[in-house]
């Protein structure tokens, strides 16, 4: 490791120290309770298995979408319509397997290509949309996002809705259902299937010729046509990958045992997760997994916190927040990494005048 | 003589500067102003006088150094204690709203005020012309900016520094965009101010412009000072020479160019720029291989123009382009480089490179779908390993692995990088658009050798660059472009001498019948 990439991990740990203690001031400055809250925050998820599965449960969206966005971003494709591909890619599964009716075992591999599918021709719309018309894909996956909940919802409510629930579809049938991997918890095997993905997205991206051309051409756009990378492919291909995870991802979410119906009515946001995560992995995707541990497991002891203390859920966005901020600022700590690089830029100086 | 003698108002003394990314921009500079002096800071692209200046306007704070002010030692934070201390800056591009008055932008930022809160736009109008008046520049100060040409403009970014004090006033590269007339009106008011008492710091390259208007001049090449002179007493060669360092003779063992049949074949070539102006005109040429065909003149003449349509980077052009008898018009930028054309760009930060990616992986870009180094998915990473280790090795890369960003090292070795890039395809054909531009010597001679050791093995080889010597020292044949023609063309590159040359770069002469252009 050089040392430019060990600042970088120095200074990701040093955010999310500093967004812990600064969230710790503000419970002790709210709360009548102050240590019960920081140490249920903290421990409460590793009290009892069930706390323990909720976090693994919510690890797994986010190493989707994480990774879909990794592989956007790295070629700076600022495609934000994951959240869309990951709904559309809910509403396909279900579909497929109220519609369907196929055995159990074929039925989730179907919904869960489908649903690829979908995702990868939702979110191939900004790309196409900036091939052909040169709009800016940041604001088009921006809006098609309410494009993707709404016509969602409409499907569900005029062919899958059950009209004794209202606004759900109906029961998923017990053959659609992704097995459980550990008794007495809702971990599935979605599970397995995100840790692919991740390694599938590590591989794709540094390993394989079209992963090094979409990363030639975010660090450089110029540069990558100038070596005869074709920029056109780079937009549409980042972008339809990133669409087959979002769209991986929602199907795997919704025939998980957590849910029985399709009853999302609103965006779930998993999509503006997946930029956190994409911003603490430093857009490679082996490290998604460990990303989204740590925010699920910050989620999950804020909300056993929420549910035993008297300081409220929200204060996992103040932590968020604070961590993505420092991270993101060029400026943090720049002091220090500029005195050890113009150390080091002194001393080859130094070692070209000897020499 | 002492410094009240000569009334320094500022000096900076051994300034250096390194940017975040590692790059040495300053790394010994000094310089000293006396009042009222037009003070020339001169030096080739890259030299460090941009990154000298925005240290002294507080835009970037020096790693080392100091500066003195009206002999105090003093630290600028922001371009607004710059101003408040008296420095003013006028940027080659400029910085007004064009959809204001120019009395409206002469007072941005400093406002008359009524009542602490509106505006007083009559003191302002009356205030924007009194300076105007009391510096001489004849400008209807009610007139929109949009609506007001360059030379006017430059006026109003001169009056805006004025009236924010500045006593002294940085101009970079202030004639670049100006047309002659113009600039003689500039220069007219320069001395104007100097007359009044104002310290002018005057960034150029262009000499003749020193030489017209400047009192002294300090020189700077690879982010040092080589000295501080008066005008009057050098001569333009002697600070060519000291910019550009062509006191590095350079002779090369040639061996006598073997032609081994036409590579490249241009025919009737016409490029016209984005803003619709002729930047090549009609030009027709022959390369063979075996052979160098240097292309020397004044940036900006057509010659970017002309590489990026040999190189597919632009594909509207007029007239025909064969590389190896095929016709490139239809033919991607891959399919061209797959004719076995190299290419090494102008400009190595913008298109030759990818700062924030190793240097493996800045090697391969132009060659990772080549069997020996990638299946149909998969990179061979092993192989393209072993590869980038021979490669560092054989042109000398100082770095300490090729895991090493790109962006962390110096230009030279960047520079080799491109160059081993474009060189170990074994190519036929190679385009070098300033190859050693803001290279260190050693580094450029490496580079220079190399070209000749590929022409001896039957490539053939398009120079440009505006490093005279080097055109003079590797073409076999040399052309000068002049405003998208040949304004001359010479076979034998020893019976031409550089003052010819230059006549020839600024269009005094040119040639009616050309020799040697089309092999046919």
């Amino acid at each position: 490791m050089n040392n430019a990439k060990r600042f970088d991990l120095f200074r990701m740990f040093f955010s999310v120290l500093i967004a812990l203690l600064i969230s710790f001031v503000i419970i002790f400055l709210v709360s009548s309770e102050p240590v019960t809250a920081i140490t249920t925050l903290i421990t409460g998820p590793l009290k009892n298995k069930r706390s323990m599965g909720n976090v693994i449960e919510a690890m797994i969206p986010l190493i989707f979408t994480g990774t879909g966005v990794c592989i956007m971003f790295s070629a700076n494709q600022i495609n934000l319509a994951t959240e869309g591909g990951f709904h559309l890619g809910g509403l396909v599964a279900a579909a497929v397997a109220l519609k369907l009716g196929l055995p159990a075992g074929l039925s989730p591999v179907v919904a869960i290509c489908l649903a690829a599918l979908a995702g990868a021709v939702f979110c191939a719309i900004p790309a196409v949309m900036k091939i052909k018309t040169g709009s800016p894909e940041l604001v088009s996956s921006l809006m098609i996002n309410y494009l993707s909940l709404w016509l969602c919802t409409f499907i569900m409510m005029h062919f899958l809705q059950d009209p004794s629930v209202g606004s759900a579809s109906y029961k998923l049938p017990a053959a659609s259902e992704l097995p459980t991997l550990v008794k007495g918890t809702n971990i599935h095997a979605g599970l397995l299937l995100a840790l692919l993905v991740a390694l599938f997205g590590y591989v794709f991206l540094f390993k394989t010729r079209t992963g090094y051309e979409l990363r030639l051409t975010g660090e450089n756009e110029n540069f990558a046509r100038y070596s005869g990378i074709s920029i056109v492919k780079v937009i549409l291909i980042s972008q339809m990958v990133g669409g087959v995870i979002a769209g991986i991802g929602g199907s795997v979410e919704l025939l998980s045992p957590i849910y029985t119906r399709f009853s999302w009515i609103a965006l779930l946001g998993y999509g503006w997760d997946a930029i956190i995560i994409c911003t603490l992995a430093k857009k490679n995707p082996l490290y998604t997994p460990l990303a989204a541990l740590f925010l699920a497991y910050l989620r999950t002891g804020a909300s056993i916190m929420a549910r035993y203390t008297d300081v409220t859920l929200e204060i996992v966005q103040i932590i968020q927040g604070i961590i993505i901020l420092l991270v993101v600022a060029e400026q943090f700590l720049s002091g220090m990494k500029h005195r050890m690089i113009a150390k080091e830029a002194k001393a080859s100086l130094k070692e070209g005048e000897v020499a | 003589m002492t410094c009240l003698e000569k009334n320094i108002v500022l000096q900076m003394n051994h300034i250096m500067k390194i940017y975040s990314n590692g790059v040495v921009a300053n790394e010994d500079v000094s310089i000293e102003l006396e009042k009222g002096e037009i003070h020339a800071l001169l030096g080739e692209n890259g030299a460090g006088k941009s990154t000298l200046m925005k240290v002294l306007f507080g835009i970037e704070s020096p790693d080392e150094g100091q500066i003195l002010l009206n002999g105090q030692e003093t630290s600028i934070r922001s371009p607004q204690d710059a101003i408040s201390k008296g420095i003013g800056m006028v940027h080659q591009h400029f910085m007004l709203v064009p959809s204001l008055t120019v009395a409206e932008n002469i007072i941005l930022g400093v406002e008359p005020r009524k009542k602490g809160v509106f505006i007083d736009m009559e003191k302002a109008v009356s205030a924007a012309e009194e300076i105007a008046q009391k510096y001489n520049f004849d400008i209807d100060v009610r007139t929109k900016v949009e609506e007001i040409p360059v030379g006017i403009k430059q006026k109003v970014e001169i009056l805006k520094a004025l009236y924010r004090g500045a006593d002294i006033l940085i101009l970079d590269e202030p004639t670049a965009v100006l047309t002659p007339q113009e600039t003689d009106e500039l220069f007219v008011q320069l001395e104007k101010l100097r007359d009044n008492g104002h310290t002018i710091i005057f960034i150029s390259h262009k000499l003749d412009e020193i030489k017209k208007i400047c009192n002294r001049a300090t020189i700077m090449r690879s982010g040092r000072s080589m000295g501080t002179y008066e005008v009057k007493d050098i001569s333009t060669e002697d600070m060519s020479r000291l910019m550009v360092g062509r006191d590095v003779v350079l002779t090369f063992e040639k061996e006598e160019a073997k032609p081994a049949g036409v590579i490249l074949k241009v025919r009737d070539l016409s490029v016209r720029n984005a803003q619709g102006v002729l930047k090549v005109d009609n030009l027709s040429f022959d390369l063979q291989g075996g052979e160098i065909l240097g292309i020397a003149g004044v940036e900006g003449n057509g010659q970017s123009e002309l590489i990026n349509s040999l190189t597919g980077l632009n594909k509207s052009y007029q007239g025909r382009i064969f590389v190896k008898e095929t016709d490139i018009e239809k033919s991607s930028i891959k399919e061209i480089r797959d004719l076995s054309v190299a290419h090494i760009p102008e400009d190595r930060m913008t298109s030759g490179c990818a700062g924030n990616l190793n240097i493996l992986e800045n090697l391969f870009s132009n060659q990772y779908t080549d069997p020996e180094y990638s299946g149909k998915m998969l990179l061979k990473v092993k192989r393209i390993q072993a590869r980038s280790v021979e490669l560092i090795k054989e042109y000398l890369i100082k770095c300490r692995s090729f895991r090493q960003n790109v962006g962390m090292l110096s230009g030279g070795n960047i520079q080799k990088v491109i160059v081993a890039r474009e060189f170990s395809t074994g190519p036929g054909l190679i385009i070098a658009n300033q190859p050693t531009r803001g290279v260190d010597v050693g580094a450029a001679e490496f580079i220079r050798k190399r070209l000749l050791a590929f022409r001896d093995a039957g490539c053939a080889v398009l120079l440009v660059s505006a490093d005279l010597n080097e055109v003079f020292s590797l073409s076999d044949r040399l052309a000068v472009m002049y405003k998208g023609k040949f304004s001359g063309v010479f076979t034998n590159v020893a019976d031409v001498t550089e003052e010819e040359l230059g006549q020839y770069m600024l269009g005094l002469k040119h040639q009616e019948e050309q020799e040697g252009v089309i092999y046919e």
